[in-house]
């Protein structure tokens, strides 16, 4: 279980990105964060792992107070959150099995890492992680040989590769084409279903973020203005978060998503599907 | 005109650097101004010109008969110790470079260590090699040893500034992934940072080399040994043929270096 209270960011400029953020993330929950750019979504992510260092307010990961503590119980502290990245954040000269095994950097000691002789549970817990992403037949190849879809499937790797308690997942989709994205968010929603594993999804497609999670957080000028289920997201709420705009568009997508795009029908994708099955139709669509 | 409707303008020119037109002539006229003045100040001496003509036609017709037998021993002793001193320097100032390198980078390192890396860095850089060698020759005596201290030291600054800005240039978002991985400082380096910098290390320690086996034939005339010393001396002696020789030695091994660096480069990339 995460906890926010009242966590304020202001940054050495004086931009104040997060004014008296508190909230609270079930176990298994899946939360959207959504919000103009500028917003502070990025912020909030990065204070929870103290990438970004908060001004103010606590976050607690169960009974643990992450903003007290020091180096080495921070280090300590991150090995339990992953961490999925915008633009994916893979090391790209590295091979994919690197990449995923660096997941456990926290877990071994130097030498060991600097010699790539990772314990042999971390190694087929990657093997595993690396089948159950679909990309089995790319372990040895070089992270920039892949394409989109393909690394962020590694970031996913790579983070649950940290066996962690919290995923922590900046604009998973930012740079991939729709189809992609949806099948990254299903294969992340899934995944948390799972394991039930609490999620923080920024996003930026308030479509997708509707058709994934089943709470949205609408942030705004580094404040909550909106948490509540996706189907109570309406033109006013829109309106409060981004400005105004002609919603009805994006509106009408979330709710007929089914009619509007027809490869996810000619698919046959259906809410009953059990996820195994959908990830046996992804692995044959050729995508992983 | 300027007030027409911006759909009847036909004329756009690039804004100037300089805004203000008499500031910006200033500037031109005082650059040609001072280029002729400074032209009319150098002293040509066409008599001498002339003179060395003959000279330097001696220097010619000696490269067209190099001599490679006659000093042949002394020009292989020179060699391998210029190699000899290339090589070392080179090795030797690479490990030193990496450490300060990593130190003086401004986003890994903390202040007070980036300031005593950077310190190193502009001593290293604020002399010429020539320069040091002279001071190592008087240290040390005459001699190879005296070369390769020179040279180490100036690998270091050379090696360490450009690893510390190519780290300082690195995507960030690769090493913050790691570091949000719970990973330490050095793990952080080596997983994060090295694979981005490697290859860019690998081509400036070639291109070091490189630099390092030129130089090496430089410092010699100041006394450190190696191939300059041999050419310096049969400057000295007019045997231009020798000194052909001896050039044109450098010229093959610098061009094998050169060819050999571009093709390591291009496959670590």
């Amino acid at each position: 279980m995460l906890r926010l209270v009242n966590l304020t960011k202001t940054y050495r400029t004086g931009d104040r990105a997060l004014t008296d953020v508190s909230l609270t993330v079930e176990p298994g929950q899946v939360v959207g964060l959504i919000g103009p750019s500028g917003a502070g979504k990025s912020t909030l992510i990065r204070c929870i792992n103290r990438l970004v260092e908060p001004s103010s307010g606590q976050v607690f990961l169960g009974d643990t107070e992450l903003t007290g503590l020091g180096r080495g119980a921070l280090r300590r502290s991150r090995r339990r959150i992953g961490m999925i990245f915008q633009e994916y954040a893979l090391v790209e000269r590295l091979t994919v099995m690197e990449n995923v095994l660096s997941g456990r950097l926290g877990y071994v000691g130097f030498w060991r890492s600097f010699f790539r002789r990772f314990p042999p549970d971390a190694v087929s817990t990657a093997y595993r992680l690396l089948d159950r992403v679909g990309l089995s037949d790319h372990v040895d190849k070089r992270a920039d040989a892949l394409s989109g879809g393909q690394r962020q499937r590694v970031g996913i790797a790579r983070a649950l590769a940290q066996d962690p308690d919290l995923l922590l997942i900046d604009e998973p989709t930012a740079s991939l084409d729709p189809k992609t994205s949806r099948q990254i968010m299903r294969l992340i929603v899934e995944i948390c279903d799972e394991s039930g594993l609490p999620a923080i999804i920024n996003i930026h497609d308030v479509a997708l973020a509707q058709q994934f999670v089943r709470r949205i957080i609408g942030l705004q000028a580094g404040r909550v203005v909106f948490d509540g289920p996706p189907d109570q997201l309406d033109e006013t709420v829109l309106t409060t978060i981004y400005g105004e705009e002609d919603w009805s568009a994006t509106i009408r997508t979330a709710h007929d998503d089914d009619a509007v795009d027809p490869t996810e029908q000619a698919e046959g994708h259906d809410e009953r599907e059990t996820p195994a099955e959908i990830l046996d139709r992804e692995r044959m669509a050729g995508l992983s | 005109m300027t007030t027409a409707s911006p759909a009847n303008r036909t004329v756009w020119r690039r804004p100037p650097f300089i805004t203000d037109p008499r500031l910006r002539w200033a500037i031109y006229g005082g650059a040609v101004v001072y280029l002729i003045l400074a032209f009319a100040t150098i002293d040509v001496n066409w008599v001498r010109v002339y003179e060395g003509l003959d000279r330097g036609m001696r220097f010619v017709r000696g490269f067209l008969v190099p001599d490679f037998t006659s000093r042949w021993s002394d020009i292989a002793q020179g060699m391998q110790e210029s190699l000899t001193m290339t090589v070392t320097s080179t090795v030797v100032g690479i490990l030193i470079s990496v450490p300060i390198g990593i130190g003086a980078a401004r986003n890994i390192a903390p202040m007070p260590v980036y300031l005593f890396c950077r310190g190193i860095i502009a001593l290293s850089r604020s002399f010429q090699e020539i320069i040091i060698a002279i001071l190592f020759v008087a240290m040390f005596g005459f001699g190879p040893f005296a070369g390769f201290l020179t040279l180490s030291f100036a690998t270091i600054g050379f090696l360490s500034k450009l690893l510390a800005e190519d780290i300082e240039d690195i995507d960030e978002a690769q090493a913050e992934a790691i570091r949000a991985t719970g990973a330490g400082w050095w793990q952080v380096v080596n997983y994060g940072i090295q694979p981005q910098v490697m290859p860019r290390l690998i081509g400036l320690s070639l291109y070091r080399l490189d630099i390092n086996f030129r130089e090496s034939s430089v410092i010699g005339i100041v006394g450190a040994g190696g191939i300059g010393a041999t050419l310096n001396t049969a400057m000295d002696r007019y045997e231009y043929d020798s000194a052909a020789a001896i050039l044109i030695m450098i010229i093959i091994i610098v061009m094998i270096a050169e060819y050999s660096s571009s093709f390591i480069r291009k496959w670590v990339q």
